[in-house]
């Protein structure tokens, strides 16, 4: 008779035990997941965010997003990978988007560039590269002079 | 950076106490996280620039001004462009800096440490204006090719230095001397050491000048990183590539300078004009020299909304090169008309001069306030583009702003 409740005793105490033990996995699990998801609990939980967010653009180094690869700013188009694995090493894609010009011109850019400033034979991808500029990146035409565009327009108080 | 780097370190570590593990790749992460912040830092800190600038190109750096943002009279720091052909200097070693003069026509090869030029030659402090050579660029039909600069790749600094001269002087000019190159220590984009990314020079008429200084101050501070810190030559009037940053070596030469960026068709014009897109071949391409007359309105940006029966205040800047502007104009209707307006003597020969004017409206709308200059001699802005060359230099057209009259 005396065993019975000690028995009872014993495993309610493991069962409260083990509850415990259960709500602080729920609690400790589900912070974690929080701090992943809404990172503004606080200071140190937005920078830890930032370095993961930043950490996995490392890791996507060719992440595309509404047709622009991020990591250049070029469009996402026939040739891109061959236009950012040759035309990116030695200078940045913003030389190649502003410029705009033909296939003739393009191509003797290409040979400035191996003539002066150590730029590799291109093989089968000069081709590639240069139909991926003169479709992507055409020239516009300007005449003499453009009229103003993209005026911001402001109240000049003084 | 460091403190990134613990944060990172810390969270890694403290999900590894939590989960019970060492996280796979956690190093990896961590090494490939480090150069990334490296390669991409914010140019507007790291060269203490207004966030109001355009950024270019971030490989090599090219950053330019906007019109609004040069009204200072002589520009700071914050606001001027960079232009660089290769990649910025670092750890640069002032007190063991020397600048060698060298080349077929020196008399005798020599070396000066910073504090010999220092201490050895006169020093003087002249507001220099530097236009980029392809200042302008984004305009030319058909497109010219490189770094497409709209209006604001021009500043006027105060710069303080010894001058040229007096440096080659002493080391020896000898009579079949015909032009200087100078050499600097950054690196070409390839990073290949046999490259220089640019290496040019001017005719000894030009480097025997008053004004051209191997300059080490800026502003009366020391010159910033970018701007050619610790020496740099400075050539008024002329495109800014003459006026080298890093430099450690000048040649004189017996010929005109052969460098990276002397040849072929860089900062060079047809001879002869041409048409727009006509080929040219590299013997019929001639060096730049002076820059042309050229204006900006600084004062209002553009944009400006203004009530019927005000006055408009504008201001801005002129410069001619090597040459004064004599006169300064302003036009609301499309070079109908042209006022003349005030423009000030400079401060010294090579600065660019001031000009303002008050302007009137006839009634409410639509305009376009025009600024164009003369030389002083009679040679005057055009308000189209001037003749095409391949490489998009020397667009001299006039500035405009915008204005409505409500």
């Amino acid at each position: 008779m005396e065993r019975e409740p000690s028995f009872r005793e014993q495993v309610n105490t493991i069962y409260r035990l083990l509850s415990v033990v259960f709500i602080l996995c729920v609690l400790t699990g589900g912070g974690l997941i929080l701090l992943v998801l809404k990172p503004s609990s606080s200071n140190v939980d937005i920078a830890a965010y930032e370095d993961l967010i930043e950490q996995q653009e490392v890791v996507d180094d060719n992440l595309i997003e509404n047709g622009v690869h991020v990591r250049t700013g070029l469009v996402e188009a026939e040739g891109l990978m061959e236009v950012v694995n040759n035309c990116t090493t030695c200078h940045s894609a913003k030389l190649v988007i502003q410029n705009r010009m033909n296939t003739e011109r393009w191509n003797a850019t290409i040979r400035w560039m191996q003539e002066t400033q150590n730029l590799w034979d291109l093989g089968k991808n000069q081709e590639i590269i240069v139909n991926y500029l003169v479709t992507n990146y055409p020239p516009k035409q300007k005449g003499r002079r453009e009229i103003l565009t993209d005026i911001e327009w402001y109240e000049l108080t003084d | 950076m460091k403190r990134r780097e613990f944060v990172t370190k810390a969270t890694l570590s403290s999900f590894a106490v939590i989960i019970g593990a060492e996280i796979v790749y956690g190093e990896k992460l961590l090494k490939g996280y480090t150069p990334l912040a490296l390669q991409d830092p914010d140019p507007f800190k790291m060269f203490n620039k207004n966030p109001e600038m355009v950024v270019l190109n971030d490989k090599p750096w090219n950053i330019e001004a906007q019109a609004h943002l040069l009204d200072d009279k002589v520009t700071p720091n914050s606001k001027m462009f960079i232009r660089n052909n290769g990649l910025v200097p670092e750890n640069i070693d002032a007190k063991n800096w020397t600048l060698t003069i060298d080349g077929e026509s020196v008399v005798s090869k020599k070396s000066y440490t910073l504090s010999e030029l220092r201490s050895k030659f006169q020093q003087y402090t002249y507001q220099l204006t530097l236009e980029c050579g392809g200042n302008g660029r984004s305009e030319f039909d058909p497109p010219a090719k490189g770094n497409q600069w709209t209006v604001g790749a021009v500043h006027c600094a105060s710069w303080t230095g010894v001058r040229l001269r007096d440096v080659l002087e002493d080391a020896g000019i000898k009579s079949n001397a015909v032009y200087i190159g100078y050499h600097a220590i950054d690196q070409h984009l390839s990073r290949d050491p046999e490259k220089e990314p640019i290496s040019r020079g001017c005719p000894m008429e030009k480097a025997l000048m008053d004004e051209t200084l191997l300059a080490f101050k800026m502003n009366g501070e020391d010159i910033p990183l970018v701007h050619g810190y610790p020496l740099r030559l400075v050539a008024g009037g002329w495109p800014a590539s003459v006026s080298g940053k890093w430099i450690n070596r000048i040649s004189i030469r017996n010929k005109e300078h052969d460098g990276t960026k002397m040849t072929g068709d860089a900062y060079r014009v047809p001879c002869e004009p041409v048409a727009p897109g006509e080929k040219v071949k590299d013997e019929d391409m001639c060096i730049i020299e002076s820059m042309p007359v050229k204006s900006i309105i600084t004062y209002p940006r553009t944009g400006a909304m203004i009530s019927k029966n005000k006055t408009l205040r504008i201001r801005g800047h002129a410069w001619a090169g090597e040459l004064e502007v004599s006169k300064m104009e302003y036009s609301i209707d499309f070079g109908s008309t042209w006022k003349e307006c005030a423009v000030e003597k400079s401060a010294n020969r090579l600065a660019w001069q001031h000009f303002s004017a008050d302007v009137q409206f006839p009634k409410k709308g639509y305009y376009e306030v025009w600024a164009r200059a003369t030389d002083s001699r009679g040679v005057s802005q055009p308000m189209l583009l001037p003749g095409w060359n391949p490489k998009g230099y020397l667009n001299n057209a006039c500035h405009r702003i915008a204005v409505k009259v409500k």
